[in-house]
């Protein structure tokens, strides 16, 4: 059965704009999803990386290398010299909850160590989300152990492996995507601030919203093939989009006024660090790439803030007002 | 359904009364007999509460059973739930069987096995079972008779295009359940086909229950508590499918939002099966209306205002382009669904102890079942965090440790002259290393009552939100109980996440007497589910002792006294530690409770909430 089609989904303007961005420019450092059940969260996810062009990579890498640029911490490829490629699928990796730390960092490979008495890694899921995505549903609920583990190598795009008499080192850059219920659990401070777009989804409210989400999925679950198929179009508009888009990128211009603009904006939110003047910089210069733009304007800073910031906020238990509220007085403020 | 049995009378009698109101419905145009139809179920709904539950109890005389059994009769949509199941089994996702064991549980699977095709896998998931066994992986009996690494399909591998049964799937750790759903989903473990029914046998009591990520993707809810094995034997014809619904996928969205279903897999998972039960014929209103009983109403979070205009005043737009309309025949202003008629069906089916809650207090019920995988996460003492060398004896053996310790010398041994396949010395042997949790979770019992309880109450919860706000630093968990009034009451049961909490807090009420034993009672059953699921419990009693009101609801001080202190030395006695914390002015009372307890005494009588957490921290 093909994948529910990007360009199907109705509503949730936010959660796909910030997917589009993650998808031009993947250092933005991953998008948070937070909110009710049954809002096309996993949905969203899937499809896009089923929209993605296939991406050439190193043949019989297990870590999905460029031919153009391995890693230089790619023990496959490090040894240098022309590589044979072939294209595959972006990669997106679940991570479930309660995995094991072996499943996740890799570990001996039994069977080679077994058959052939050889002491050889087997890759486990952060090589295999090299280059690609590696989303977590109910993030909020992983594993301490796991968090930690997640937020080094999220820093370092590098999976440092000791153990079992291994030691070695391969590249594990990827977009993390997490969604999750915040009923559920609190997110660990450290893991939400490496997100670099945190959004919130509900569900539709309104009826016409709602039937045709349901009629789309009704239509689509009645015949995939031809649902896709009358989407194809539709599919390769984003699909160019975002090629365009990363294109672009290099090319677009951060002007003076609106980085003052920013800084103003993370001082009026006291946002902890550089961290969130950074991000809203490369979203909002992701987003201008998208919109076909050669500079990033007041209008791109001011669509891309509330995800790039409401989750940066430093929290005061006592204060009833939402985060996104926060973020909207403030850019009245700064905008005004 | 549910767990206050239903008399039979009522059931049959509601059976009837809807019965009555759509046997008008293939008649189209007959728009006299469903105004009338309207009348009835106007007056029922909005009428005193606990006897909504059984609405059109005085609804017309029966009739014959004609044809029969169109009816909210809970065997007879458990048994159509079945047979959806066993027609497709990944199509539905699954169902939720809410029983305990029993012969009525066990009819409802063999009604299932004996429905489906019978070569169908049929698997049972293990407790605890581990990600090999459930995704595939090393089959380690295998591997170690062969000497080299046999793999083998995981058990959702092999249930592929079968049904796979969960017992006390209540139970299920998250991360299973959380692997189920991403099968669910993609309908793939480990890269391979896995498109399965999922049967969770849920055996819960009061508020456990099945994850709700895992449980929102299942269709069907089935509760078979209430139904005697007697009533399992009746095999009730299909209703008639009457007319063709103009816009099925609209009616079932505004039913769902008429009784408040807010995730969107609700209304699809119910089109779904309304599109089974048509098969090959238009979807009819009667196909809309079981769609409707079988998903939404056990997912119910609210009843449709009895006076609410039809929600179809929002007939669909046609902003999804390019739609081909369903069944070729959609006119977008299919404007009279769902009307009284079919909002009764539904509502008639709504299981009966779900229909109480509803009607006592709202949404409480999901916000209780949200924090479920929270807690199940909890419930495990000491949990693998990698394995050491060490003497199987003194722990538990990690075999894919010891054997991984072992494969790089294999070769290196066989050339020492060794014949067996594999050579495993005392060295490669590997011990599980566990890791108790040592998480906390404050229960706060806080005195609502009389004058003073406005303030006090403030403070514990502005205590109850500080102490969440730090929670992460020491992973705790907190919760509270009210008592005031003839009783007392879970507002906030254990939870890490301060969103919840602020909502749970929000609106609570104070006032009234001082039922102390019954709160001290309330505060011990949680702290000792609390302990159940491997968290470490600890009280914090916010009082003045002076207990008025007894455990019967009866007022007077020397009983209510008599009892708190009983109760106080019950919580001694299940060695909780507690902290009791008196907002009183004099003091004896709430020090003998305290004494009584052996619980720590802390004298604040006007508590503030930075204080009191202050406190709390220090003294637990």
């Amino acid at each position: 059965m093909p994948t529910f089609p990007f360009s199907a989904i109705i509503g949730q303007d936010e959660m796909r704009q910030a997917l589009l961005i993650a998808a031009v420019d993947p250092a933005v450092g991953g998008v948070l999803v937070f909110g009710d059940r049954g809002t096309g969260k996993s949905t969203a996810i899937r499809a896009l990386a089923a929209l993605l062009p296939p991406m050439r990579a190193v043949a019989g890498c297990p870590y999905n290398c460029d031919p153009d640029s391995p890693a230089e911490s790619c023990p496959h490829c490090a040894g240098g010299g022309p590589r044979k490629s072939h294209k595959k699928p972006v990669p997106v990796v679940d991570l479930p909850l309660g995995a094991t730390e072996d499943r996740v960092v890799g570990t001996l490979d039994l069977e080679r160590a077994l058959g052939a008495g050889v002491k050889a890694f087997e890759p486990g899921l952060l090589a295999r989300a090299n280059r690609g995505f590696l989303y977590i549903d109910e993030v909020n609920l992983l594993e301490d152990h796991l968090v930690d583990l997640l937020l080094d190598v999220a820093v370092s795009g590098v999976n440092t492996v000791e153990r079992e008499g291994l030691s070695l080192r391969h590249p594990a850059r990827f977009v993390l995507v997490g969604s999750g219920n915040p009923e559920e659990g609190e997110l660990r401070p450290q893991l939400l601030d490496r997100f670099g777009l945190a959004c919130e989804v509900a569900t539709p409210k309104d009826i016409p919203t709602r039937i045709a989400v349901v009629r789309a999925r009704d239509a689509y679950e009645r015949d995939p093939e031809g649902f896709c198929a009358a989407r194809a179009g539709d599919e390769r508009t984003i699909q160019k989009r975002i090629l365009l888009a990363r294109e672009r990128l290099p090319s677009v211009t951060v002007p003076d006024a609106a980085l003052e603009r920013a800084a103003r904006l993370c001082l009026a939110l006291g946002t902890d660090g550089l961290r969130g003047e950074l991000t809203l910089m490369r979203t909002a210069r992701a987003l201008a790439a998208l919109d076909g733009a050669e500079t990033v304007t007041d209008d791109h800073l001011r669509r891309i803030a509330p995800a790039a910031l409401r989750h940066r906020l430093r929290r005061n238990p006592l204060d009833e007002s939402g985060s996104t509220a926060r973020v909207e007085r403030a850019l009245a403020e700064v905008f005004a | 359904m549910g767990a206050p049995p239903l008399p039979p009378p009522s059931a049959g009698e509601g059976t009837l009364r809807s019965r009555g109101g759509r046997d008008e419905v293939p008649q189209e145009g007959s728009n006299g007999a469903e105004s009338g139809a309207c009348l009835h179920a106007g007056p029922a709904s909005s009428g005193s509460r606990a006897p909504v539950s059984r609405p059109g109890l005085t609804a017309g005389p029966p009739s014959p059973a004609a044809g029969g059994g169109r009816t909210p009769d809970p065997w007879a949509d458990a048994h159509r739930a079945a047979r959806l199941i066993a027609a497709d089994p990944p199509a539905f996702g699954g169902a939720i069987l809410r029983a305990a064991p029993g012969p009525v549980r066990e009819r409802w699977l063999e009604t299932l096995r004996t429905a489906l095709h019978p070569k169908t896998p049929w698997r049972r998931l293990p407790p605890g079972i581990g990600d090999d066994a459930l995704l595939g992986g090393l089959d380690l009996a295998a591997t170690l008779a062969a000497g080299r690494a046999i793999a083998r399909p995981g058990l959702l591998a092999q249930a592929d295009g079968g049904i796979v049964v969960v017992p006390m799937a209540e139970r299920l750790p998250p991360g299973t359940a959380s692997r189920l759903a991403a099968a669910l989903d993609t309908g793939t473990a480990s890269d391979r086909p896995a498109r399965f029914g999922l049967i969770l046998l849920d055996e819960g009591e009061g508020d456990e229950a099945v994850a709700e990520p895992l449980a929102d993707r299942l269709a069907f809810r089935i509760d078979l508590n209430a139904i005697g094995l007697a009533e399992t034997q009746a095999e009730l014809p299909d209703p008639e499918p009457g007319a063709a619904a103009p816009d099925p996928v609209g009616d079932l969205c505004a039913l769902a939002e008429a009784f408040g279903v807010a995730s969107l897999r609700g209304p699809i998972l119910a089109a779904r099966v309304a599109r089974r039960l048509a098969v090959d014929r238009p979807i009819s209103r009667q196909d809309i209306v079981t769609a409707a009983r079988l998903v939404l109403a056990p997912r119910a979070t609210r009843l449709p205002a009895p006076e609410e205009p039809a929600p179809e005043n929002a007939a669909p737009p046609e902003e999804t382009r390019a739609e081909p309309p369903p069944d070729g025949a959609s006119e977008p202003a299919a404007a009279d669904l769902p009307d009284e008629i079919v909002l009764e069906a539904v509502r008639a089916a709504i299981p009966p102890n779900l229909l109480d809650q509803l009607l006592a207090g709202g949404p409480r019920l999901t916000a209780a079942k949200a924090g479920r995988v929270g807690q199940a996460a909890a419930a495990r003492t000491g949990r693998p965090i990698g394995s050491r060398r060490g003497d199987p004896r003194r722990g538990r053996l990690d075999l894919l440790g010891t054997l991984r310790a072992a494969a790089p010398w294999q070769a290196v041994r066989r050339e020492e002259g060794e014949t067996r396949r594999i050579v495993v010395r005392r060295d490669d042997l590997r011990i599980r290393i566990l890791r108790q949790r040592t998480e906390t979770t404050t229960v706060f019992c806080v005195d609502a009552s009389g004058s003073a309880a406005l303030e006090r109450l403030a403070e514990a919860k502005g205590a109850v939100e500080l102490l969440l706000a730090e929670a992460y630093v020491r992973r705790d968990r907190v919760a509270l109980v009210a008592f005031r009034g003839t009783g007392a009451e879970l507002v906030l049961p254990p939870t890490r996440s301060l969103t919840r909490a602020k909502r749970g807090l929000s609106g609570l009420p104070g006032g009234g007497g001082t039922p102390l034993a019954a709160g001290i009672d309330a505060a011990v059953a949680v702290a000792l589910g609390v302990r159940r699921g491997g968290s470490r419990p600890a009280i914090v009693l916010l009082t003045d002792g002076r207990a008025n009101v007894a455990r019967s609801g009866e007022g007077g001080r020397a009983r209510a006294g008599a009892e708190a202190l009983q109760a106080a030395r019950a919580l001694r006695a299940a060695g909780l530690p507690a902290l009791v914390v008196d907002t009183g002015s004099r003091g004896e009372e709430a020090r003998a409770v305290a004494d009584a307890m052996g619980a720590r005494y802390l004298k604040l009588p006007r508590p503030e909430a930075g204080q009191l957490s202050a406190a709390v921290r220090a003294a637990l």
